[in-house]
């Protein structure tokens, strides 16, 4: 164990303390996060057994650097017919990188257009997946890796 | 008694209208303010572009970067070449003006040959010259980074810069360390503009509606050209987000694809992007969104002597503070770019005559400010200058002053691109220390950080440099340490970049568990409390007297 005096304040703590940086420093703490294999199980859950496979029709639109992770806008939109029959039934969000990667759930009546528009939290840089499931049962997946970063100088 | 260089500045100031060669450029004597000017013009539009000027006004000596590594699919390409490999692919010739203008090569040495770059009144001229020899066909647009950098910008809050860009005639321009003088202030700026101000890519936070307008439509030579502006995508990231907290960025592909098909449902012939995306963004940008003709790149301060095509977009490389004047001779036909010519002008100052009405503005925008401007602080031994990927000297008298002024083990000190050299001999002036530190958060902290926070830092810093997909860069060069030196790899993914990092003064390696005294500045944080970093240099300078600064060996560049 360090005897230095901040390694008896949480790291929390250290953080938010930490009024100062290299340029930026906005350092997210690293609370517990889930893994990858956790994330796959919660997609396989959400997705009824379905394997989702990559698609580039589910299109995520996310910044690729956060201005500020505490509130990440996000569009996810599926490209696919909404009919009866033929329709996306559901789009999910994962952020596994957040200790709960679950981050919202939307069910769809077969009209309009699959697309979906919010902001969520993400705790660290990580890959934000986006599941749609399909009327068939099958479903679709999209990734974009979002950075949540302690910043860096401006040229 | 007058030197030559001195004759030569009187001689040129009297206008001979650039007959005059240039300072002891020697043998040849063949640079002049006519041969820089010499274009075989082609088609209907001349663009004239420079960016990044960081509120340059006057000559001075600016180095380009002696390490300037790619990462990703950039590896390899322009601009990350070495000195020797950038004038092997643009047949520089070694001891050349051109070669003095484009690399770090040799630069003390060329640097008393050719002598000071840049300047507005020279720049002017040329901008003159060429809108006389080609009226009505010519465009002038300003890439950004024009507000903010020098003493007087900091003092008028950007005020001087406007009026230059006024006098100047630019025509367009986009932004990004403009918008550190706060939302209320650029506002208030852009408002006093006789051109439009391009941002496509800015809205705001609630309504994600455009905050200042996304293009202009404009025709010259029988064309009609849509300018788009970029500006830096990271701006609330790089730089403090709490003085712009209502603007959201960000590079969104999606909408300069929206921005480009408007501009051609419109009517355009031409379409033009003022970006300060940085080159890599910009080349990767112009792989993927068809339909734009030139790319007019910033930020990253790149010069490179040729247009880089990307398909069918060309993208032009002005390099910074006034060092360039970027000609690009097109012609269009049927909405396409059939023939193009291009030189990247180096604003050699001894060559070119001061514009007098500019001469005079600069003057009158200096004159209040003139005891403190040339207040000589302390003297150099070395060159010091800034620009490359790690430390430069002059980086590593910030943090030695730091480590001293402020008492602290290690220093972290901004990767920033701009700031002027400073000659071996040469004195330290006020606004020699101002042209590296005028921004308007400089307060210098002291805090305690463990070793494992500092390396999560310089990790960080180092991934928003090297990370293998451009649209992930910010653009700066790594943060600049005082104290501390590593290892790096490159090309390492995120987290494992960093090794061998031992404090300088011990050689001990740094205890990831241990807390140390750190002093830094530029921190985007609110409410960072400490005094400006300039006072921080000045005091250390002044009590030092002459700088001599061995060579840094803070940072060793390993892997392959």
């Amino acid at each position: 164990m360090s005897t230095s005096p901040s390694a008896s304040i949480g790291r929390r703590t250290v953080v938010l303390g930490l009024s100062a940086g290299a340029c930026a420093l906005v350092l997210a703490p690293k609370a517990a996060e889930a893994t990858r294999a956790e994330a796959d199980e919660l997609i396989a859950k959400l997705a009824g057994g379905a394997k989702p496979q990559m698609d580039a029709r589910v299109k995520i639109k996310l910044p690729e650097i956060a201005e500020n992770g505490n509130t990440v806008p996000f569009t996810v939109s599926v490209d696919h017919p909404m009919v009866a029959g033929n329709s996306v039934t559901a789009i999910h969000v994962v952020a596994e990188g957040n200790p709960a990667p679950q981050v919202a759930s939307f069910h769809f009546t077969p009209t309009g257009k699959a697309e979906v528009y919010a902001r969520m939290r993400l705790a660290k840089t990580q890959e934000v997946r986006a599941i749609a499931v399909l009327s068939d049962g099958t479903a679709l997946e999209g990734r974009k890796e979002v950075k949540v970063t302690v910043g860096g100088c401006g040229g | 008694m007058l030197t030559r260089r001195d004759f030569l500045q009187v001689a040129a100031a009297t206008a001979l209208g650039g007959a005059v060669p240039l300072g002891r450029a020697a043998a040849g004597q063949t640079i002049t303010q006519d041969s820089l000017l010499a274009f075989q013009p082609v088609g209907q539009v001349t663009l004239l572009a420079f960016t990044d000027l960081h509120a340059q006004l006057k000559p001075l000596w600016y180095r380009e970067p002696a390490v300037n590594l790619g990462a990703g699919a950039d590896r390899g390409l322009a601009p990350h070449l070495p000195a020797r490999a950038m004038m092997n692919a643009f047949g520089l010739k070694p001891g050349s003006a051109e070669a003095y203008a484009f690399t770090a090569d040799d630069f003390v040495h060329l640097a008393r040959t050719y002598g000071k770059v840049g300047g507005l009144d020279r720049m002017a001229t040329l901008v003159k010259a060429i809108r006389a020899e080609r009226p009505g066909n010519t465009l002038l647009i300003d890439s950004g980074d024009t507000w903010q950098g020098s003493y007087t910008s900091l003092k008028t809050l950007g005020a001087d810069m406007v009026e230059a860009q006024t006098l100047l005639g630019v025509e367009a321009m986009t932004a990004h360390w403009e918008f550190t003088y706060g939302e209320a202030r650029v506002k208030e700026l852009v408002d006093k503009l006789p051109f439009p101000f391009l941002a496509a890519n800015i809205k705001d936070t609630e309504w994600e509606e455009e905050v200042f307008p996304a293009q202009t439509m404009v025709e010259r030579g029988g064309v009609r050209i849509a300018v788009i502006g970029q500006a830096f995508p990271y701006t609330p990231v790089a730089n403090p987000r709490w003085q712009m907290p209502h603007w959201s960025f960000g590079i969104r592909e999606e909408d300069m694809r929206k921005q480009v098909d408007l501009a051609r449902a419109k009517g355009a012939d031409l379409v033009v992007v003022a970006s300060h995306n940085g080159f890599d963004v910009d080349r990767k940008m112009a792989a993927r969104v068809t339909g734009i003709d030139v790319i007019l790149t910033g930020h990253t301060h790149d010069a490179i002597p040729a247009v880089v095509p990307v398909g069918d977009t060309l993208l032009v490389a002005p390099g910074s503070h006034g060092k360039f004047l970027a000609r690009l001779d097109l012609e269009v036909r049927d909405k396409r770019v059939v023939r193009h010519a291009f030189r990247l002008i180096p604003v050699l100052a001894d060559a070119i005559a001061p514009d007098p009405e500019m001469a005079a503005l600069i003057e009158r925008i200096r004159a209040p400010h003139a005891a403190e401007l040339s207040r000589v602080v302390g003297h150099t031994r070395g060159l010091l200058s800034r620009r490359g990927n790690f430390n430069g000297t002059f980086d590593d008298l910030i943090c030695q002053a730091m480590l001293s002024e402020r008492d602290a083990e290690i220093a972290l000190s901004p990767g920033f691109r701009w700031g002027a050299a400073l000659m071996p001999g040469e004195a330290i002036t006020t606004e020699a220390i101002f042209n590296q530190t005028a921004i308007t958060y400089p307060n210098t902290y002291r805090t305690e950080m463990t070793g494992a926070m500092l390396r999560d830092i310089l990790e960080d810093v180092a991934d928003n440099l090297f990370h293998p997909d451009p649209y992930y860069r910010q653009g700066g060069d790594m943060v600049r340490v005082g104290g501390l030196a590593f290892a790096i790899d490159p090309a390492k993914p995120m987290g494992s970049r960093l090794g061998d990092l031992r404090l300088t003064r011990t050689g001990k390696k740094l205890d990831a568990a241990r807390s140390y005294v750190v002093s830094g500045w530029a921190s985007v944080n609110e409410g960072t409390q400490g005094p400006p970093i300039w006072e921080v240099v000045a005091n250390h300078v002044a009590k030092v007297k002459e700088v001599t600064l061995p060579d840094s060996h803070a940072v060793r560049v390993v892997g392959g």
